[in-house]
Formats: structure tokens, sequence, C-alpha cells
């Protein structure tokens, strides 16, 4: 008895997903996608491009891209929408994000999705530490497409100017100490080096505790070393930029207008995320350098950006649409594409082993500066409650650059704050 | 009915369409904060419970809050008393013959009509350190330059300022009207009794003026809860929340965090602190009444 | 405030009038420089140089990177369809307050009032929530609904038939008017003025608002220039002065350019409808 009504159940859905297939033979499958930029940046259209791409070697699927601004107002956006019963397939969203959209039963695991070995395979085939921040709890949720890491951009003619080797950038901290010393004016006209400190404070953060070897969390999510001591050494060394060697302004450095800083020559060596690349090679009007990002006990960076999610509430043909979506999207030639139009990463090696990547790499080689510090990159700051928990850090980061509180006081807080809120998780 | 009874029939009937709209975006929304703030928050995987007054113990327990709490105050008390001397200024500077007297008075009202967010974006020009155009100004003047939002000590009193030149005008306006019915004879009068024009000021138009001071100040205030626009694009809040307010930290823990019960916990604080304005907003016009 | 007489009284009068046009450049200033900044090439955003190329490039750049016309259109439909339910609800409600004494009319006047205070910015989180089980987020209708019903606009109108005189109501009746009728050939008519100052009031306040509107919609379609600009002027990879200074002034010109056309009839306006 027992039996037969299960059997019926399955029957059901089997009947259910047959239909499901059957339908989209028939019918588009319209999928609606967010992504995280700006309407508006260049991006848009790139993204615009390759998806009437898709669409054109896929009539039977339509594509809706959401440009719903930057990776906060994507999730405050795609997850709203899926409250409210709008449609929503899929999106890429911040890697990050992981813990919240897996707490909010949002999205589906990529390997509940996948069916053939082949499938399977192309699960493994993107770099290890860009998967980093999309697997958990051993399944894989988040696919990277819009991935970045953190290099170093410098002027090179303010390095002859300073009679500093223009080909040798700064490898250790104490090398960047002294360039950034050289290359500071006393006037303020021109500063050593600018790490940006709003937006994204715990990303740079994150790097320089990296560089101290030292990890901001661990892989469950539910753990934070906001107070070890080589992380408070990490943000007193930030601190001391300013502060102490004075190569860069006190107080907290605008991540928006940084850029515009780096173009304009207030400052000879800017932090900043790859994607700003192809911005800067055009923006430039001098002679500019990309390298990794230095050492201290390590060198050291954390992967950035958007992976793709698949949402929950979809039906079977909308996760297969999804997935071939994700699939071409991500595929090694499309990869090379977007890497070179916009300086993120090409996701996996063999997007770098494609001739037009290669092609790309001989004449402009600092495309390839991402992809070399991978083997020293960790992943992002992501925990569960990430939100407040990086608030956390970010306020602490905040205050002890801006002189109102200690390293050690700050970190030790920030400490508290993520500890009281990740307890529930433990 | 009669015709008297159909006196109810016809106010309902024409607040009607009114009233549900209210009820349903004023009120109801109102009374389920309220309720929201005693539960906690939910996701798929840990369903939202009653926790009584759990969520205020935590409020109390938030530096965040408090630190957002006292911005708001340095908030008001920094927009307030200068944009409404500003406004009277202004006031009194284009209500007497002036050349181009429509051209200055068109440019202290524009920034009212300009979006915050617009503002805000042009403001963000002027504050950027080294390129930006103060630190431009400074440096003609051989003064160093200054990070103006990143410094915790700054960032406050340079969002107070943009937010004294968006609204002084806006304020004059209300001062203007009332100058304007003012009789000119008092100023003769005045002139003729030799008192100075500072003591004619003091003594006769200000306490003339004092109505519309007072109901400048109830919008003024309320503005300081309402304005947090231009936080989207100057600061988000910081550094360190140094210029985070309670509308954007409500937006922050509902949109940003997901906790939209401690949203509505905050939102209660924001709800309590306007019935207070309301309360004085009540004593106010009991006084105006005694002016006019 | 009249100028004494007198050398003194003139010197003061050349004091105050330096002082007002100081402030006056000193307050238009930030516009000017948004001008300054879109219509010249990146490069002279931060260098003034009176010589610098005027160019429409920023301008070209803007709208070809994000769709203002879009947002404007979205502005526009909003602004107008919001205004006119504003209108007819406001116009119905004030009159039911202004003329009829029905049973628990103090008590729903009083919770009428409640909406000047607690304005629906306050409970977006709440109000979101109530839109989201209607189906009506990310669309035009959902940011104008919570505002259509408007306190202010209801006691401005209040105040306007209360001022009408009852003999003009008593004589229409004798010709025959209804209710209704009474309000459409009465009391609306006489409140134009207060009709038109709540108007501009109206449109200035939600061409200019941001925070719900922002919450509330995801999409080109439904976006309006407010929005569209903050999502614009905060891109992941930088800011560019020059072009969002450009955006800046697409997305505030409409506004600025029927007040600097209607100066008077904006500042009366809102002196009206700050003078309760």
């Amino acid at each position: 008895m027992f039996h037969a009504v299960k059997k019926a159940l399955l029957g059901a859905g089997v009947a259910a997903a047959l239909a499901g297939m059957s339908a989209a033979a028939d019918a588009k499958t319209e999928l609606t996608m967010y992504y995280p930029v700006a309407v508006g940046g260049p991006l848009t259209k790139i993204v615009d491009g390759m998806v009437a791409d898709f669409e054109k070697a896929n009539p039977d699927i339509d594509v809706n891209a959401i440009y719903a601004g930057n990776y906060n107002d994507a999730r405050i956006k795609a997850l709203a929408a899926l409250k409210s019963g709008q449609p929503a397939q899929l999106s890429v969203m911040f890697s990050i994000d992981i813990y919240e959209l897996i707490e909010q039963d949002a999205i589906v695991a990529f390997d509940d999705i996948v069916k053939t070995d082949e499938e399977k395979a192309w699960l493994d085939s993107f770099y290890p530490t860009l998967m980093q921040n999309g697997r958990t709890a051993g399944k894989t949720w988040g696919i990277p497409f819009q991935r970045s890491t953190i290099v170093m951009y410098y002027n090179k003619d303010m390095f002859r100017a300073a009679g500093l080797d223009p080909e040798k950038a700064p490898a250790t901290w104490d090398d960047l100490v002294a360039a950034a010393g050289k290359l500071t004016k006393a006037d303020g006209s021109q500063w050593g080096l600018m790490i940006p400190s709003t937006g994204y404070p715990y990303w740079m953060f994150g790097a320089l505790a990296m560089q101290n070897d030292q990890v901001l969390m661990n892989g469950a999510g539910n753990e934070t070393y906001f107070d070890a001591p080589a992380t408070v050494g990490a943000l007193r060394f930030w601190k001391d930029l300013g502060s102490k060697h004075h190569v860069m302004p006190e107080g907290t450095i605008e991540w928006g207008t940084l850029r515009k800083n780096f173009l304009e020559g207030k400052t000879a060596i800017m932090w900043h995320s790859t994607g700003n690349l192809t911005a800067v090679k055009k923006g430039a009007t001098f002679d500019f350098g990309v390298a990794m990002l230095p050492a201290n006990k390590r060198r050291g960076t954390p992967t950035g950006g958007g992976n793709f999610y698949i949402f929950k509430k979809t039906t079977p043909a909308e996760r297969t649409a999804a997935m071939k979506l994700i699939r071409f999207m991500t595929s090694p030639e499309r990869a090379a594409q977007w890497s070179m139009a916009t300086g993120y990463m090409g996701v996996s090696p063999a997007a770098y082993e494609t001739a037009a990547l290669k092609d790309y790499v001989k004449t402009f080689p600092y495309a390839a500066v991402a992809r070399d510090q991978l083997k020293y990159a960790t992943a992002e700051l992501s925990t569960f409650q990430t939100g407040r928990v990086r608030k956390a850090l970010d306020d602490a980061i905040q205050a002890a650059l801006t002189g109102a509180k200690t390293p050690e006081a700050a970190l030790k807080e920030a400490q508290a704050t993520a500890e009281r809120f990740l307890k529930p998780y433990m | 009915m009669t015709r008297d009874a159909m006196r109810h029939v016809y106010g309902w009937l024409l607040l009607t369409p009114a009233a549900i709209l209210l009820v349903a975006f004023t009120h109801y929304p109102t009374v389920a904060t309220v309720l929201d703030s005693l539960y906690s928050k939910g996701s798929a995987i840990r369903p939202s419970r009653f926790v009584g007054l759990g969520q205020y113990a935590q409020l109390a327990d938030d530096p965040i809050f408090w630190k957002v709490l006292a911005n708001n105050a340095w908030f008001a008390l920094g927009t307030i008393p200068a944009s409404v001397a500003l406004a009277i200024a202004m006031a009194l500077l284009v209500n007497r013959a002036l050349p181009g007297r429509a051209l200055v008075r068109m440019a202290y009202f524009t920034p009212t009509i300009l979006p915050m967010i617009a503002v805000a974006n042009i403001w963000l020009f002027f504050y950027t350190p080294d390129i930006g155009l103060i630190d431009q100004v400074l440096s003609v003047f051989g003064l160093p330059g200054h990070n103006w939002l990143g410094d915790t000590a700054t960032v406050l009193p340079a969002i107070i300022a943009m937010t004294i030149w968006k609204e002084a005008g806006f304020f004059m306006i209300f001062y203007l009207a009332a100058l304007q019915n003012i009789p000119p004879e008092l100023g003769e009068a005045a002139r003729l009794e030799g008192a100075s024009r500072w003591t004619y000021f003091r003594r006769v138009l200000f306490p003339l003026l004092m109505p519309t001071t007072l109901f400048v100040l109830i919008n003024a205030v309320l503005n300081s809860f309402k304005l947090v626009d231009h936080l989207f694009v100057l600061t988000k809040g910081g550094p360190d929340n140094a210029s985070n307010l309670l509308l954007y930290y409500i937006f922050e823990s509902a949109f940003s965090y997901f906790d939209t019960n401690y949203a509505a916990t905050l939102t209660v604080v924001l709800l309590a602190l306007l019935a207070v304005l309301a309360l004085a907003q009540f004593f106010a016009l009991d006084r105006r009444i005694h002016y006019w | 405030m009249t100028a004494p007489a007198g050398a003194g009284g003139r010197f003061a009068g050349a004091l105050e009038v330096s002082a007002a046009w100081l402030l006056a450049v000193v307050w238009i200033s930030p516009l000017l420089y948004a001008l300054w900044a879109a219509f010249h090439g990146g490069a002279y955003a931060t260098h003034f140089d009176p010589t610098a190329p005027l160019t429409l490039d920023n301008f070209r750049q803007a709208l070809d990177q994000a769709p203002f016309l879009r947002y404007g259109l979205n502005t526009f439909i909003l602004v107008t369809m919001l205004l006119a339910a504003q209108l007819v609800l406001c116009t119905l409600a004030a009159y039911a307050f202004a003329r009829f004494r029905f049973w628990g009319r103090e008590a729903a006047f009083a919770l009428v009032l409640v909406q000047l205070m607690v304005t629906p910015e306050i409970l977006i989180v709440e109000n979101y929530g109530t839109l989201a089980r209607l189906g009506l987020v990310d669309t035009i209708t959902g940011i104008g609904l919570p505002y259509m019903a408007s306190a202010f606009g209801i006691f401005l109108l209040r105040q306007a038939f209360k001022s009408t005189p009852k003999e003009l109501e008593e004589a229409a009746r004798l010709e025959g008017c209804g209710v209704l009728g009474v309000l459409w050939r009465v009391y609306v008519p006489l409140a134009r003025p207060t009709y038109l100052a709540y108007g501009l009031v109206s449109v200035s306040h939600h061409w200019n608002n941001f925070l719900w509107p922002l919450v509330i919609t995801n999409s080109l379609e439904t976006r309006p220039l407010t929005v569209g600009l903050g999502v614009f002027g905060a891109p992941e990879s930088g800011v560019d002065w020059s072009i969002i200074s450009a955006a800046t002034l697409l997305s505030v010109a409409p506004l600025l350019v029927a007040f600097l056309l209607f100066q008077r009839q904006f500042m009366q306006s809102f002196m009206t409808a700050g003078i309760k």
C-alpha cells in the first residue's frame, strides 16, 4: 500500500518533469537573470551582447537580464523578487552571499542539477581558488563568472621620476613603504599609495591579512579570526601607512573616486580590483604597470566578485535552460572575451588557453597578473549573517584608519560582534 | 432617511477612497511594525518566533543604534539653527530693493527643487580629497587638503553643510511670506523713535516672525529624520558609522541584512520620536494662536 | 528691512547688496560647477581653464550608458498619475471634512493628520511587504500608491473649501446641483490657487523622491530618474566625474527649466502650501 503511493507519487513527478520538458520544446523557456552591474556601466553592453549571442544559439530560450546596481542591490532585488513571486531563475550575485542564500533557502546546489559525468567534470574545470567561495557543506552552489582579485596599479612615469625601476614593482611590505616614501611629495600634491577603505574595506583587508599569513574566517562560515595577532598586525600596518609613514592620506579613502585619483596622478600606486584594468588602460595618459600585491610573510589576496546561482523556485526545464546559459557564459571562449573586455579574470585555465586570450596576453601581459596571483589567493570574507559580520569588520577598519580606535580595540570589538551573530550557527 | 442623516453617508462615502489608502499605507503598517518588533528574524531555516521585548534589549546593546541616534541629534542641531538663521537673513536681504532681486532670490531657492541624490553627486566632487574642489581651492592658498568624508570628525559637519545649503532657501520662502504681511509702517515708526536696525529686528521683527519660525522648525526637525538620500551616494553611513542616520540604518537592517524584525524595532523608535514631535507641534500651534 | 537714510545707511545698504550677491553666487556655484563639468571633457573636470573646449560628449555617453530618457518618461508617468490620483482622492476627502458633519469626523481627521508625521518613507519595510502581497513590486503604480491619499493635500483643500462662502453653495443647490455637482461647480473652481500650489509642490516632491522608489523598483521600465541616477552614480568600478555631472543635469533639467520659467508660481506655491 505504502509502496503503491510512493510509486504513484514518483510517477506523477516524472510525468510532471516530462511535461515540463515537452513544454519547453514547444514554447520558449523564459529566464530572468539578475545581474550586478550599474545600468550603464559599459559592462551592461557586454553582457547584453553575450546574452544576445546565447539567444541566437538557443532560439528556444529567452533571457531577460535585469541590471540591478551593485552587488548589494542585486541581492536585495533578486531575493525580493523571489519573495514576491516575480520570476527569477538565476542571478550573478556576490560570491560571498552564499550563506545568506542558503539560509534563505533561495538557491539550489549545482550537484543536484548536473546529471552526466561530463557536466560533473565541468564543475571541476574552474580555478579551484575561485571555487572556494562557491562551495560549502560539501556542495557547489556558485559558478564563478565576474571574478577578480586585487592587484597593484602603479604609475611608471612617477617611478622613473622618483628614481625607481619602473619594471620592478615593490614585492614586500618594506619595499612598498620605501618606494611609496620616495613617491610621496611633501606638498601633498602626490601620494605614494592609496588603498581604498570605503565600499569594500574588508576585501582590501583580506589581502593584508593574508599577506600576514592569516585568513579571516573558517570554511564553514561560522567562525572569524578578527582579533588574531596577525590580523591586528595587518590593520596596524594599513594604519601606519597613513599615520606613521605618511605615504598615504590619513582617514578613509573613497573606493569610487580612487581610479580618478590614480588617473589624475594624485597617487603613484593604487590597490584596486582587476575589474578596473580595462578602464585604467583606456583612461591612463601615462605609462602604467600592474603587479601582484606585495608580500609580508607571504603574498596574498582574496578573490572577489560574482558567481552564478540558480534559484530553487525553478522548474526542471528552467534549470536546464539556466545551466545552458551558465555553461555558455563560462565557456573558455566567452570567458576569454569577457576577460579581455573588462579585466575580470578568465575563470578557467582553458580560457587562458584560447587563441584570443593568449594573443591578448602577449600584447598586454598585465591581463595575466590576476591569474598568476591566483596561486596565492584565498576566499573572500564570507560567513553566515555575512552582512552584519562584514559591517562589524568594515567599521573596525574605518575606526582604526580614522584614529577613532586602536587596531587592537577595534578588531576585538568586531570579533565580539561577529561571535554574537555567529553563535547560533556553531 | 432624512436629508440630515444623509450627511453621515455622504461624508463617509467621500472619505472612503482616501481612507482605505491611508489605513493601508499609514495606520496598518504602523501597527504591523510594532507587532513585528516583537518577533525574531526569520529565515527559511530558522522561522521567526515571538521574543517579546528581546529585540529592544538587543537594540539597547547595539552601539550602532546609539551612534545613529546621537548622529541624528547632531545632524538636527547642526542643520536647523544655521539654516533657519540663514533663511531669515536671506528673506531680509531679498525683501528690500536690490538690483537683480529676482535673480538673487532664484539663486537662494534653486537648491530646493534639486533632488538630494543629485545634490550629493555634485557635492561629492567638492569633498573628494586632493582632486575635489574644496581641496583645490585650499591648495591655491597654500593650505593642505583634507579628507572631508573620510574623517570621522568632519564627515557629519560636511553633510550638515550640504544640507544647510539645500534647505535654507526653502525656509526663506516662508519668511518672505511672513515679512510681506508685516506693515512697513512698523519700520518707519521704529526709525522715527531712533531704534537701531538691530533693535528693530530683535524687538519687533523677530517676535513677529515667531509663528513662522515655529512652523519652519517643525518642518526642519521632521526633515532631519527623513533626509538620508545623500548617504547612498556620499558615505553609506561611514566611516565607522560616523555619518549613519536612523532611517538609513533601518534601510540597511531591512534590505542589507534581511532583518526586517530588527528594522521594525528601529522603526518603532523612530515612530516614538515622531510622536513626541507631534505633541511638540500641538503645543507650538497653541502658542501660534497667541501671536496671531 | 527698510533702510535708514543717511550716508551710513547708504554704506550699510551697499554692504547688504554685496552680501546678498555674494551669498547668491556661493549658493548657485554647485550648480554652475556641475554645468562646467558636464560640458567639458573629463580632463577639465577639475581644472578650470576658460579656454577649455565645450563638448556634448558627456551627455552622449550618459545617454548611451543608461536609459535616462526612459527614466524621465517613468518619472513623468509617475508624477502625472500620482497627482491625478491625489487630486481626486484629496478633493473628495477634503470636501467631506469641510462640508459634512458626519459621525466620527473629528477622529477621522486626526487619523488623517497622522500621515503628516508618519510619511510613507518611514514605513518602507512594511509597505514593501504590502505591495509584494498586492503584486505591485516593480510597478510605477507601486511607487505612487502609498502617496496617493495625501494628508497634506486633504488638509490644504479642506482649508480652501472651508473659506468658500456657504451662500454660493446654497445658490448652486437652488439651481439643482447635487452633492458632487456643488463640489464641481463651486468648490473646485474657487480653490484653483490651492490646486496649483499643491500640484507644484507634489510634482517637485515626487520628482525628487528617492528612498521609496529605490526600494520598490527593480527594472529600467519602472525606475524613476532619481533612482536611475543613484544607481548610475555608484558603479562598482569608479566614478566618471564628467559623465555623472551630465547625468545629474539630465535628471534635474526638466524640473529646473520649469522652475526657471515659472519661478514666481513655484515660490508662491511653496509659500501657499506652507502657510496653512
